[in-house]
């Protein structure tokens, strides 16, 4: 294969680097007006009056949308089901008075300019009857309902896994025991392209919608079920997605207000979030994790139990599988989970970047250095002891886990072997040095997917999909297997995506386009390669008259016996000879469900961070990530998704938090001044390492995909780097100085 | 953002004659602070007065010895000019250590004193604050306190003065050079800013029809000892939780002269006249360091989030006072500790 494997620059750089790669907010079109969204200044109640009588009064407002003028919508909550739409009642914006969280949209502005949309924004006057409002996790700690455990494997993804013998007896026999309480507090994707929606209204009535999401066609039924359009009254447009890390994964109220306001008004419109706005999104859940760790003296673990709280909206039940990781990493033969929601006057959380993996490995990998502290045993000597060849989940094995290897490199590129294993041993003049570790774990998801390929006679290779390229590089290894499956040169390979009359995609998230797609790609190659050797085996004298199609590739132009290459005749000519001069297929690529093997990637990281032993101020001032994930699809555009993980998992432990105050019910901290995510001065060295993992299983081409593994660990990693600098244990995230010092 | 007129000003006269003759204008400079505000709602000028046109650019010496600085010079050409990074060394890293590059492009050295407090509550205008709205009361101090004040707070009000750079000038004995319709006055640093007591929406005791001419450095720079420390929640960008301007002159071994001032601490840069007093004469060690921090943090009182701060600044004094008395200044583009 030339392309996939190599380092190959992003075939989008050049567009994004110049300006050209248009995002949904500067989509082009006429006769657009803007409109401006009020958002609600209380957390629950409902709207008694709103008076907008001002903002219509100025000059080049053309209207003031609210509840209480909105043209039709759905009335039943089967209408705003989006396709990763969690158990419950979807918010539906502008649908009544009731006000569910604050940052709520209550009404949109639109008129010729955003400037005078903005302005007029400012002057529409509200009055509220306000009622009591929580958005306190702990006081909602009694009454939070518990998920009940799955039954069988694969019932429910996001249900805690079934208990495992007796762990509570274990626990009590236990030689060495360990029990903490981890927390992780609301954080927010804070992607740099706000959410925005330019609607084009046609002069047939149909929309053309430019939205920032990570599915196209997901908005696109979404949009046909919110205002009963038929679904070719809709197309829905995502060429270039400035960031979403989940939060694009469903549809954003902004789209649905553009796509009311263009209704209405029978006008193009665009709606764009301030930063402030995008506060009122979905968000990474707070979380409260208790774990119990029951040890031998050797560090072989007997028992586990793992519980958590998390929190969602008042309207929708969203959870994920947060306690069920341990079962994914160590062998333990005794263990329990529990996992209880408290329902709370917020927005609904949502996906964000390794959902639930994050926060429970997070606290697991804390756990499980903190038990190395107890029985004496180096950290990564423990994870080695505990490892397990089986997801205990579910008693299978593993479709492949080289994590073996990637402690082994890990450890090795980091130089743990010179570690003092006592906290406060290692210094650097005023600093005090430490040497944390952990390891990491997530899904190999693969869904269906399916994929148009037309190829020409001139050697051009068209791929069009409708998934999403949310800035990970999926035009690119789009391109890169196209082109090798293909035979033709990667400038020769158009990739189209983003757009929902393209063949069926699901939304891109959960690590599982790369494998999809790239399958996706092969599979329909494969189509296309027959579809060529039938016309080959027609020509006068065919070099390939008797050959199975499995024994033909197309390389260079050609198609070519795999075994003899001097068989082989061009694509150009095959064509020529049959009459065509082009090839168009589309096929839709179903993975088989394999039940007899779990399917994840794993990574170990390794990091060093310095303290000012006075001051608590930390410096993380080496990450060494080494992930095993199947085969690499393109080693640049992979270690960049670590890097960003990397540097997401310091920002976790470190920096980001959203302050709420639960008087007012309301993020204190709405922008990225005082959101902290790290800037250039956290960040020093950071080295990513792919190890080998084949994997013949999974699926045609062993890929395993590796949007999330790259920040799961991270921040535990970092945290017991800290410990052992200072022998301070820190629980509760981000780890700010004051709680070093107190 | 709400509507406002904008205008130039032809010069600093006609700059001063048209605040006065609008109470709810404003001046624009660099806008690095007053356009957020206005994108908030937090400020609502009727009209917003150019004056980034102003021949007010120019740093040079005065017969005195010192040096002025005008009032427009951006923080950029202020940290990096020769003859501040020669003399007045502690102003230099007091402004390296703030916001970013870009910012201190366009950030004026008037602005800079001008900047508003960065609160949570100032900023959301759903929230009461007697800064923004007088008499509304104040959410912070029940709320999330963790960036607040601990030193000369009043039950209104709880913010602290965001800047770096103002903690130098203050370190250093500046004075403010203003002018208004009733003619030229010079303002002492220490005066400049106010605490908030029961009036915390005025911020300085500049007049709203007064406009900074420039900000006049006395001949004693401390260039040989002294420091400049922010201590913040992450490594760049952020606001000092916690900063000190220390500056000694120190003869045969013991100190001769010496200022202290802290950001982020209190609704002004925190200085103690007589935590000063007590160094004079002091061997420069660490005893003398903390005793020196008792008197200037004496009377300091945390909130549910910000109890740590007190602690933090007893520690941040006795650490810049030492860099300050070892001629091992903080440099700010390096991270580490010295």
């Amino acid at each position: 294969m030339t392309y996939i494997g190599t380092a190959t620059s992003r075939v989008d750089g050049h567009a994004k680097v110049t300006g050209t790669a248009t995002y949904a907010a500067e989509a082009k079109t006429t006769g657009l007006v803007h409109g401006s969204v009020v958002t609600s200044s209380i957390a629950k109640g409902r709207i008694v009056r709103i008076d907008v009588s001002d903002a219509l009064r100025v000059d080049r407002v053309i209207d003031v949308l609210t509840h209480a003028n909105r043209p039709p919508m759905a009335d039943a909550d089967s209408g705003y089901k989006d396709e990763v739409a969690p158990d419950g009642s979807p918010f539906r914006p502008l649908y009544d008075d009731r006000i569910l969280f604050s940052g709520q949209p209550i009404a949109l502005v639109v008129a010729e300019d955003p400037e005078t949309a903005q302005f007029a924004a400012s002057l529409v006057r509200v009055e509220y009857a306000e009622e009591p409002h929580v958005t306190e996790m702990y006081r909602r700690w009694d009454d939070a309902p518990a998920l009940k455990a799955v039954a069988k494997p694969g019932e429910n993804p996001f249900s805690p896994p079934k208990p495992r013998g007796n762990a509570k007896a274990a626990l009590a026999a236990a030689a060495v025991r360990h029990q903490g309480d981890y927390y992780v507090p609301v954080e927010y994707h804070n992607p740099m392209e706000l959410y925005g929606s330019t609607v084009t209204y046609e002069s047939d009535g149909t929309l053309t919608v430019f939205d920032k999401t990570q599915g196209v066609q997901n908005v696109q039924c979404y949009l046909c079920g919110v205002f009963a359009l038929a679904p070719e009254r809709v197309q829905v447009l995502s060429p270039f997605t400035g960031g979403a890390f989940g939060s694009g994964l469903r549809p954003q109220y902004q789209v649905v207000l553009a796509a009311l306001a263009a209704l209405a008004l029978k006008r193009s419109v665009r709606v764009v979030l301030t930063r402030q706005q995008m506060y009122g999104l979905g968000y990474r859940p707070a979380m409260i994790q208790r774990i119990e760790l029951g040890a031998k003296g050797d560090g072989t673990l007997e028992a586990m139990t793992h519980d958590a709280i998390t929190m969602t909206s008042q309207y929708e039940h969203f959870y994920r599988q947060e306690t069920g990781w341990s079962g994914l990493l160590y062998q333990c033969p005794n263990a329990t989970y529990a996992h209880r929601v408290a329902p709370l006057d917020l927005p609904t959380p949502c996906d964000m970047r390794a959902p639930s993996a994050a926060t429970g490995v997070y606290a697991l990998e804390c756990a499980m250095d903190e038990l190395a502290v107890a029985l004496g045993l180096d950290p990564l000597e423990l994870r080695q002891r505990c490892y397990s060849d089986r997801d205990q989940n579910t008693n299978r094995p593993y479709s492949s886990k080289n994590l073996h290897e990637c402690y082994r490199q890990g450890a090795e590129a980091f130089g743990w072997e010179k570690r003092s294993p006592e906290p406060r041993s290692m210094r650097d003049g005023s600093e005090l040095v430490g040497w944390g570790m952990a390891t990491g774990v997530w899904e190999a998801l693969q869904v269906p997917i399916a994929v148009r390929i037309a190829l020409t006679a001139n050697g051009h290779a068209e791929v069009s999909c409708a998934t999403s390229d949310i800035g990970t590089g999926t035009y690119t290894i789009m391109a890169q297997v196209a082109a090798d499956m293909l035979g033709v040169p990667l400038d020769q390979v158009t990739i189209r995506l983003g757009d929902s009359t393209l063949p069926q995609s699901p939304v891109e998230g959960g690590s599982w386009i790369a494998a999809s797609v790239a399958n996706g790609i092969a599979t329909t190659s494969d189509a296309i390669r027959d579809e060529l050797l039938g016309l080959a085996k027609q020509m006068p004298n065919s070099p390939l008259s008797d050959i199975a199609p499995g024994e033909v590739v197309l390389v260079d132009g050609k198609l070519m016996s795999a075994r003899d290459p001097a068989r082989a005749v061009s694509i150009a000519d095959t064509m020529r000879h049959g009459g065509i001069d082009r090839i168009e297929l589309e096929k839709t690529t179903r993975f088989p469900k394999d039940e007899t093997h779990s399917h994840n990637t794993h990574s170990a990281i390794f990091a060093e961070v310095k303290v000012d032993e006075e001051l608590g101020v930390i410096r993380v001032t080496r990450v060494v990530s080494t992930v095993a994930a199947g085969r690499i699809l393109n080693t640049k555009t992979a270690s960049s998704q670590i890097l960003g993980g990397v540097v997401w998992g310091i920002g976790m432990a470190l920096h980001e938090e959203t302050l709420l105050d639960h008087t007012f019910g309301r993020v204190m901290n709405a922008n990225i001044a005082e959101y902290h995510v790290p800037v250039n001065a956290d960040i020093h060295d950071i080295d990513v390492i792919f190890v080998d993992e084949p994997d013949d299983s999974i699926n045609r081409l062993g890929i395993k995909g590796l949007g999330e593994i790259g920040i799961v660990g991270v921040a535990a990693a970092v945290a017991n780097a800290v410990y052992h600098a200072t022998g301070k244990r820190v629980r509760d995230l981000p780890i700010t100085l004051d709680k070093l010092l107190a | 953002m709400i509507n406002f007129r904008y205008t130039r000003a032809t010069d600093v006269g006609d700059a001063v004659r048209q605040i006065a003759a609008e109470p709810k204008a404003k001046f624009i400079a660099g806008g690095t602070n007053i356009l957020d505000l206005m994108k908030y709602e937090v400020e609502q000028p009727t009209q917003l007065i150019d004056i980034s046109h102003l021949p007010l650019r120019i740093i040079e010496e005065v017969p005195s010895g010192g040096l002025r600085i005008g009032a427009l010079v951006p923080n950029s050409d202020l940290a990096y000019h020769p003859l501040i990074e020669a003399r007045y060394p502690i102003l230099s890293s007091a402004i390296l250590a703030g916001a970013s590059q870009q910012l201190r492009n366009m950030a004026s050295t008037g602005g800079n004193l001008m900047q508003r407090t960065r609160c949570f509550y100032f900023y959301d205008t759903v929230t009461p604050c007697n800064k923004r709205e007088p008499g509304s009361g104040c959410s912070a101090i029940e709320g999330i306190n963790r960036i607040n004040a601990i030193l000369g707070t009043s039950e209104a009000c709880i913010a602290t003065h965001p800047s770096d750079m103002c903690v130098a000038l203050a370190a250093l004995e500046a004075t403010v050079h203003v002018i208004g319709p009733s003619g030229e006055r010079a303002i002492p640093f220490a005066d400049f800013h106010r605490l908030p007591g029961g009036t915390p929406e005025i911020d300085t005791n500049l007049a709203p029809d007064e406009i900074i001419m420039a900000v006049e450095l006395p001949p004693q720079g401390f260039a040989s000892h002294y420091s400049y420390l922010k201590i913040r929640d992450r490594l760049s960008y952020a606001f000092a939780l916690v900063s000190a301007a220390a500056a000694l002159e120190l003869d045969g071994g013991r100190i001769a002269e010496a200022r202290l001032a802290l950001g982020g601490v209190a609704h002004k840069p925190w200085r103690r006249v007589e935590a000063e007093a007590a160094l004079r004469g002091e061997v420069p060690d660490r005893a003398a360091f903390a005793k020196a921090a008792d008197i200037l943090l004496r009377g300091s009182c945390g909130f549910a989030h910000n109890g740590f701060k007190i602690g933090l600044a007893h520690r941040v004094i006795e650490r810049t006072l030492m860099q300050a008395a070892h001629g091992t200044p903080q440099i700010q583009a390096i991270k580490k500790i010295r």
